[in-house]
């Protein structure tokens, strides 16, 4: 396979901190013009393979390209052609909102005339304090104007770092949606976050937990392959619910999810048994249905099923 | 003067004003005892400024109220005694045990050293932890930094916890197991106070407030307001609500 | 090439921006060589200017009144007038008087003999409050002048008598050479750091650009402060302090450049082997100012020091660059007597730069 028709190939990357594998043998594919999420959590070596990505930080084996270029040999090939925006806000907290543009735009030989139009749409949101310092701008401003900067010399490749933490649900919302203007541009995004619920977003995901990828798919394709029976189960004494359905025949495990549990069974699990039963046990006004797999019950089987995690 | 007798928290009209700018805009409501009580609203809505006066760290302009029995206009100091705290942001020394933190904490909260053994003992087992009490928190995982930070804020039995941001980025098994203590908190009657940016985090609250240009726009619970809002998630509630926010953004 | 002038205009504009902006630095930067030179050159003065003389005439005369006349014409000092011999300790404990002079009944006789060149018996007494060793040292001494430069004695030895002037402009090189290390090379370290801390040093990185201009649009900003600095002092030095700067200002300036790179080196090395502020910080305060004040000669002579510590000053840049402009701003030396110091700085710059650009790297980890 050529390497020039996948944005991003990966192959056995690995980066290793003392005895602690950071990132291990990790292999994937990003396909042009894709969002691919790595979803995973703080600590799992996300950073670590985007500092490898971006050529920050030599990979101590394996190899990787990014849209067609060496990430060993061709640094200063790649440095040009992709945007990244680390997970800490990168911004100059006290130069204004115009400066932190202009200076970026100058880092990458360019101006913001020349590629206004690819910003505009994100930058005219913030376009009004535009001489207020960065540091006085919310999060979501701060997050919008790292974007723009990151977008300011039109990369066709866009790594981003935890854009969305810290961030407030509404401006997470308007981020996402910016992300899917800029894919309908063509540019290919590499995105990570630790929060689940954005998993939906992305076109492709990996689940990645310390420094292993669990399983790349679609959010879709994750929900349909899930294969044990799923419910979720509510009572008014919630706690007490958790312990003893834990104890119950036919339960793999139960966990809490928001205002009720899920309970995943095994083949045999009867869920009108599973009633009478809790029933027997002082839980008459149990509330149980079948529902659909979302990621984190994805991600939590993958866990399981995984023999280092 | 008392609104609510057995509420941990009970404020009306609560209003602070910097110069012209009104951060928090006569807020009022009562949280009960066992409740988990979730406080949401975006970035500059008032969250913060809401949460200090509540925790007896800065007075209010206007208004009054109790937390955990303690009037919030005179007793900040008594207040900040009987409450727990934690923050995602800051919360146990690194550079510490994880038995110093806890008998630094038991320290403040004027624990004599044999409670605070015993506590740290009983809290230590029940995370099934007692091998790492002597280990240094900044080699923990995040995950168990983050329980044993809960647990500490416990150490002196306040009656209410105020959680500030407190998970995040954590894997879902131990986000999971996060929640279950707080779950498990509350069944045996203590209050919590969360504040979180994230809305799933919302739907494990009994009851929420949505705080928008610091005013609290709605409270009820995540299942009732879903309900009232025609939504599918907390999170749809939520935007919905905070659209129309003139600040932050 | 347009376009890479363009990057590194827009990185030096950047960087004063942050400099400008944050004015409580600035303000320290700009003021802590004035505060530094009244500090070391005034209040050195001042003290020799107050001291305080009370008299013990037990049998006044002709001779005693204009002794004491001397003195109140001398603007070093000021008289307190006549005290009785039983409260002399009272009144110096009390701080009414800082010196006491106690002249014989036989005064006049003991002047005249003195006069002739005879066996000499002591003139007149004096106590002093020592608790200011300093001071009282200085001040014993020039009260001896006056009261002596009466019966013989030549204008050199009155040039002797003059301490004040000379401490006030023993102390500018030394303020120098600790000024410009902390202006170049803690600031300057602390501003590279700052980058790395914060996380835009990687989106530095991931630029095209070299990280050769990074670090050299970096410097700019105190390149120019520490010129603002440099003209400050040797303004100061020649219209306050009166320090003749007989070497020639283009001998002084030279030497003082070289130094300022000298210490924007330090910095940039300093900035390629740690990771945080407060590290940076610390090995600023710690392994660099408190050495250069230590061991450089500007508070205690290098002669002064044990072998093994005299060994070591060798090391620091601000012991070449003190011992050069003590030579060029005091003693008035040519340049050709100072090439040894200027050929040292110069190596060390050298060489600091070199390992500096070896050490710094374009990764992060």
């Amino acid at each position: 396979m050529s390497t020039t028709d996948r944005a991003i190939v990966v192959r056995g990357l690995t980066k290793r901190y003392g005895k602690q594998l950071a990132v291990d043998h990790l292999s994937f594919e990003v396909e042009h013009g894709e969002i691919f999420g790595l979803i995973g959590p703080d600590g799992a070596g996300k950073t670590t393979l985007f500092h490898m990505l971006t050529t920050l930080t030599t990979p101590d084996e394996g190899t990787a390209s990014i849209l067609g270029k060496d990430i060993l040999k061709d640094i200063r090939a790649i440095r040009s052609s992709v945007g990244y925006m680390p997970g800490r806000f990168s911004l100059y907290q006290d130069l204004s909102a115009r400066e932190n543009l202009q200076f970026f735009a100058a880092l990458f030989r360019t101006t913001v005339e020349e590629n206004y139009d690819l910003v505009a749409p994100i930058y005219s949101q913030i376009e009004k304090f535009q001489d207020r310092k960065a540091g006085h701008l919310s999060g979501g401003m701060k997050q919008k104007l790292a974007l723009s900067c990151a977008l300011i010399h039109r990369p066709s490749m866009l790594f981003l770092d935890e854009p969305t933490t810290g961030v407030d649900a509404v401006s997470r919302g308007e981020f996402w949606e910016m992300l899917q203007r800029l894919k309908e541009q063509g540019i290919t995004i590499l995105v990570s976050t630790p929060y689940m619920d954005e998993a939906s977003l992305c076109d492709r995901i990996a689940l990645y937990n310390k420094g292993r990828i669990l399983g790349i798919d679609t959010p879709e394709g994750f929900r349909r392959g899930y294969d044990a029976p799923l419910y979720a189960v509510s009572a008014e004494r919630m706690y007490e619910l958790l312990n003893v359905t834990r104890g119950m025949p036919g339960v793999r495990e139960c966990y809490t999810a928001g205002s009720v549990h899920h309970l995943v069974g095994t083949a045999d699990f009867r869920p009108e048994e599973y009633s009478e039963a809790l029933a027997a046990r002082g839980f008459s006004d149990l509330v149980i249905r079948p529902i659909e797999a979302d990621v984190e019950d994805v991600f939590i089987k993958l866990m399981h099923n995984d023999p280092l995690q | 003067m008392t609104h609510c007798n057995d509420c941990l928290i009970s404020v009306r009209d609560l209003t602070k004003k910097f110069g012209d700018f009104t951060a928090v805009d006569h807020i009022s409501f009562d949280v009960g005892p066992g409740e988990i009580f979730g406080f949401l609203g975006a970035n500059g809505a008032g969250k913060t400024t809401a949460m200090r006066m509540l925790c007896g760290l800065s007075y209010p302009t206007s208004g009054t109220g109790q937390v955990a029995g303690y009037d919030i206009n005179r007793q900040g100091e008594r207040i900040k005694a009987h409450i727990g705290y934690m923050s995602q942001k800051f919360s146990l020394y690194e550079d510490l045990t994880v038995f110093e933190n806890m008998r630094l904490y038991g320290g403040i909260y004027g624990l004599r050293r044999k409670e605070v053994e015993e506590r740290a003992d009983a809290i230590l087992r029940r995370l099934d932890f007692l091998e790492e009490r002597n280990t240094l928190v900044g080699s923990l995982p995040l995950g168990w930094k983050q329980k044993l930070a809960f647990s500490v804020a416990t150490l002196h039995r306040p009656k209410i916890i105020f959680l500030d941001e407190p998970t995040g980025g954590v894997d879902p098994i131990t986000r999971r197991q996060f929640w279950e203590m707080i779950g498990g908190a509350a069944a045996g009657g203590t209050t919590l106070f969360v504040t979180t940016h994230y809305m799933d985090e919302a739907e494990y609250c009994g009851r929420v407030s949505v705080m928008v240009d610091g005013r609290i726009m709605a409270l009820d619970s995540p299942a009732r307001l879903k309900k009232m809002y025609g939504a599918a998630s907390m999170d749809e509630v939520f935007r919905l609500l905070a659209r129309g926010a003139e600040r932050g953004g | 090439m347009k376009r890479k002038r363009g990057i590194f205009i827009a990185f030096v504009k950047k960087e004063f921006w942050h400099l400008l902006r944050d004015s409580r630095t600035l303000l320290v930067a700009l003021l802590i060589p004035v505060v530094l030179m009244i500090l070391f050159g005034f209040t050195i003065n001042t003290e020799l200017n107050n001291v305080r003389v009370g008299f013990v005439i037990p049998h006044p005369s002709e001779s005693i009144r204009r002794m004491t006349e001397k003195f109140s014409g001398n603007p070093y000092f000021t008289s307190v007038g006549q005290i009785p011999p039983t409260r002399i300790d009272e009144i110096l404990r009390r701080g009414v008087a800082d010196a006491v002079i106690v002249f014989p009944e036989d005064f006049d006789r003991r002047l005249s003999a003195a006069r002739q060149g005879l066996p000499a018996e002591p003139l007149a007494q004096l106590v002093m409050d020592a608790s200011n060793p300093n001071t009282a040292i200085q001040g014993a001494a020039y009260l001896q002048g006056v009261i002596l430069g009466d019966v013989a004695v030549s204008p050199e030895v009155r040039l002797l008598f003059n301490p004040q002037m000379k401490s006030a402009f023993y102390f500018v090189p030394g303020i120098m050479g600790m000024l410009f290390l902390i202006i170049c090379a803690m600031l300057t370290s602390v501003a590279i750091v700052r980058e790395k801390e914060r996380g835009s040093m990687e989106v530095l990185l991931v630029s095209p650009v070299r990280p050769l201009v990074i670090i050299f649009a970096k410097m700019i900003p105190y390149f120019f402060l520490s010129c603002v600095n440099l003209a400050t002092i040797l303004l100061l030095s020649r219209y306050v302090l009166k320090v003749p700067l007989t070497a020639g200002i283009v001998s002084i300036l030279g030497v003082s450049l070289l130094y300022i790179a000298l210490s924007l080196a330090v910095g940039l090395f300093i900035s390629t082997v740690t990771h945080r502020q407060v590290t940076a910080l610390t090995i600023s305060a710690m392994g660099l100012i408190m050495p250069s004040v230590m061991l450089s000669g500007m508070l205690f002579p290098i002669e002064n020091l044990p072998r093994i510590l005299q060994y070591l000053s060798c090391v620091i840049p601000a012991r070449w660059f003190i011992d050069a402009m003590r030579k060029l701003m005091i003693e008035g030396l040519r340049f050709t007597l100072i090439l040894d110091d200027f050929l040292i700085l110069l190596g060390m710059t050298v060489a600091l730069i070199a390992l500096a650009l070896l050490r710094f790297n374009d990764k992060i980890d």
